[in-house]
């Protein structure tokens, strides 16, 4: 019988059942429910798989980069954004290469359902000059893991392998397969290619650009990828999970000349036949228009191929069936909008969080500092910017409430507030501190801590019990170092403590400290005895 | 065989435990399913919605196309509407009649009903009201599956032992409370009168 799985769990499956000695990750939507499978999973814990959550994305991949170099096979997970912060050891272990399997597994989010952008991960694979390799449905998703640990270990290469958001959030029946054995520890022959100083350097990145022709050649043979060359008047380039929705609209019994993109580098020679065979090409593709850009630069501007740069297509936003019927000119019907009667409905805090009770003794003291000087952050309190509370003005990039407060703090402003959660604080925020501390900048932040990963679905935050000590050891003065409970009783005394602290002219941080109220009592409990045992 | 189902309601109130049974009967019928769902910021408190496709042949695109719901199977009056574009010509409305207003510029409940009740096609019961009488309010979700079920080509046995199935973790209690709601819907559908609104 079929397993009913998301496409996230279809990979997880299908790295456990490739063989993998670990799993490293930090959460993110759409990336987060891979991770979890393997954490849940009773063969996994049988078989000794690690999948701890690591404290961001660089610390997670250079750990999976450590277990390939033991020679045993590692998979690093996140969302796109998180790529940029493991952008550093991403591009260098491309240039080292790889020892044991090693699979970097993104998940983009187009349509931003739950990010800051719409970035296109396959951009950073070609960057890196590494295989990408892009899944159309779950039983795909599950059938790359096999083959992508064995590409990464013929090539001695890291895979990229990208997801996105409809896929890694959808189900359907997948077919497992039999399980093979984990690599046992094989050290690297030469570790000199793993000691990037730049004689060596040179070397691995010559070795890197000549694996460029192996690479084609395996996408023109990939089993992935697939050319049907029929109807000649137009040809379909598409990728991922644009071919679901092209096959929705022309239906099995087609004849439409298709090339089906589920591997990069681009399959040259298949790319060229249909070009030559067909009058028009048109090039479907969620994300940014990656195909179509290179195949301008094969063919030079070309009127033949259209797609989303031509108009053809939007630019921004996730494609949907509609949207690609409408391109290959068969969505007729005209389509109904959404009744007036209906208003638009916000994710916002829930009842009794207290992020609230921190906003709300922001909120008072505005009219004191100006409206200007709420830095934010990325978790559920990233909501505090949207009405009723209104009280953060902006939100970039993991850990950027504290240095963008101290800043603006240089740049001459006074009472500059940041607002961090436990689990961004970990991943991005304490270095930012440590500069703060190092200048005795005049800011005041303020850490919103509710025990857990709350905003990707409460994960556990590498953070607990751990955060006044972090601050005190990176040279925070006791002295501005507060402690209160967020509870809307505690509201007066609160607002005291906030406003003597952005009184004071140098690096003040208020820890307040209140369980997400969405987790379990049980959870609780577990908590207050884990913080227990740490202090 | 092609059924197209988008659930609605507002993030967390348990609109994946509908999808869940609708997978698995259809699973044991042998059938193709897709169901895409939605994780991330709207799941705390905004709209959500999962688009169910089950089908005796190979189902490509995880969303289903506008123009082309057979139901939308809600557990929130407004979330209903929010996804009229999908709905087919004659597709089916299910709805709870109990709103969720959490946000300022709700409309007006009777203006809501009376929407709904422009498309021919729909069903309106208070199926959290129902649920409490039996014994807990959350088990509206199963009087509201119930309900649909009598438009959908799925067997009343494949969905039951779904039901049997899933709820079997939680206790025999749960699992009777929810066939009661299960029944309880499918009582409400065939015996269905129009839904009058009073406040
Ligand atoms: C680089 C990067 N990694 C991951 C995410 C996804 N993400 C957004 S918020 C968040 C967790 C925030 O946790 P915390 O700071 O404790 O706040 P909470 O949600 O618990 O309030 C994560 C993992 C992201 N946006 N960017
Ligand atoms: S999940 Fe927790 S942290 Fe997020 S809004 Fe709800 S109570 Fe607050």
């Amino acid at each position: 019988m079929k397993n009913l799985v998301l496409g996230n769990e279809a990979l997880a499956q299908g790295a456990i059942d490739a063989g993998i000695s670990g799993v490293y990750a930090y959460p993110g939507t759409p990336s987060t429910e891979i991770t979890e499978y393997i954490q849940k999973s009773k063969t996994a814990k049988s078989l000794g798989i690690h999948s701890t959550w690591s404290v961001n994305e660089k610390t997670a991949m250079e750990a999976a980069l450590g277990m390939s170099y033991t020679g045993k096979r590692a998979m690093v997970v996140m969302k796109h954004v998180g790529l940029n912060v493991a952008s550093d050891v991403f591009m260098n272990m491309a240039v080292s290469g790889i020892n044991g399997g090693l699979v970097v597994v993104v998940a983009d989010d187009p349509s931003m359902h739950s990010s800051q952008n719409e970035q296109d991960s396959r951009f950073y694979g070609k960057f890196a000059q590494i295989p990408i390799l892009e899944p159309s449905n779950q039983q795909e998703a599950y059938n790359m893991m096999h083959y992508a640990f064995d590409l990464s270990e013929e090539l001695q290469l890291p895979i990229l392998l990208r997801m996105v958001t409809r896929l890694s959030h959808s189900r359907s029946g997948v077919t497992f397969k039999e399980r093979r054995m984990q690599n046992g520890m094989q050290l690297p022959v030469d570790t000199k290619r793993f000691a990037l100083i730049p004689a060596f350097a040179r070397e691995q990145y010559e070795t890197l650009v000549n694996k460029k022709s192996l690479l084609v050649d395996s996408s023109e043979v990939s089993k992935f990828n697939k050319l049907e060359l029929k109807d000649p008047s137009i040809g379909v380039i598409c990728s991922g999970i644009a071919y679901n929705y092209v096959m929705e609209n022309i239906g099995e019994d087609n004849d439409y000349s298709i090339l089906k993109i589920s591997q990069y580098p681009m399959p040259k020679d298949q790319i060229k036949a249909l070009y030559d065979y067909c009058k028009m090409v048109l090039i479907i593709e969620e994300g940014y228009p990656f195909i179509e850009e290179i195949l301008h630069d094969y063919f030079e501007e070309n009127p033949k191929i259209i797609g989303k740069l031509s108009g053809d297509l939007p630019f921004t936003g996730e494609l949907t069936p509609n949207i690609v019927g409408k391109a290959l000119g068969l969505t007729r019907h005209i389509d109904e909008g959404i009744p007036s009667i209906v208003s638009g409905r916000p994710p916002q805090l829930c009842d009794g969080c207290g992020h609230t009770d921190m906003f709300n003794a922001i909120n008072e003291l505005i009219p004191e500092i100006g409206d200007k000087n709420v830095f934010g952050d990325i978790g559920c309190y990233a909501l505090g910017a949207l009405p009723p509370l209104n009280s953060i003005n902006t939100l970039i990039d993991m850990g950027a409430s504290i240095t963008m407060a101290k800043g603006a703090a240089d740049a001459g402003m006074e009472g500059a507030i940041a607002i961090i959660g436990d689990s961004t604080f970990t991943h991005s925020g304490m270095t930012g501190l440590l500069d703060a501390v190092y200048e005795n900048t005049p800011i005041t932040v303020i850490i919103s801590d509710n025990s857990a990963v709350a905003m990707t679905g409460a994960q556990d935050s590498s953070a607990l019990g751990r955060i006044k000590s972090i601050c005190l050891g990176i040279g925070v003065d006791p002295e501005h170092l507060k402690m209160v409970v967020p509870l809307r009783k505690n509201h007066k005394e609160i607002v005291n403590i906030l406003r003597e602290e952005l009184n004071y002219k140098g690096v003040s941080v208020i820890i307040a400290q209140r369980a997400c109220v969405r987790l379990s009592s049980d959870k609780k409990e577990e908590i207050r005895q884990k913080i227990a045992l740490i202090n | 065989m092609n059924i197209n189902i988008i659930l609605s309601g507002v993030g967390g109130q348990g609109i994946l435990t509908i999808a869940a049974v609708l997978d698995t009967a259809a699973l044991s019928e042998n059938l193709n399913i897709k169901q895409s769902e939605v994780h991330g910021m709207s799941q705390r408190g905004g709209a959500v919605q999962s688009h169910v496709r089950i089908s005796d042949s190979e189902i490509y695109s995880d969303l289903i196309p506008e123009g082309k719901a057979d139901m939308i199977l809600s557990v929130e009056p407004m979330e209903l509407l929010r996804y009229i574009p999908y709905l087919k010509k004659d597709g089916w409305l299910v709805t709870d009649s109990k709103s969720f207003e959490n946000i300022l510029d709700y409309p007006k409940r009777d203006a809501l009903y009376k929407q709904i009740k422009t498309y021919k096609n729909h069903i309106i019961i208070n199926a959290t009201s129902e649920a409490k009488k039996i014994g807990n309010s959350k088990a509206a979700n199963m009087i509201l599956l119930g309900a649909a079920s009598t438009l959908l080509p799925l067997s009343k046995e494949s969905l039951t032992e779904a039901i049997k199935k899933l709820f079997a973790r939680k206790s025999e209690k749960i699992v009777k409370l929810n066939l009661e709601a299960f029944e309880k819907g499918i009582e409400r559908a065939q015996n269905y009168t129009e839904f009058v609104y009073c406040d």
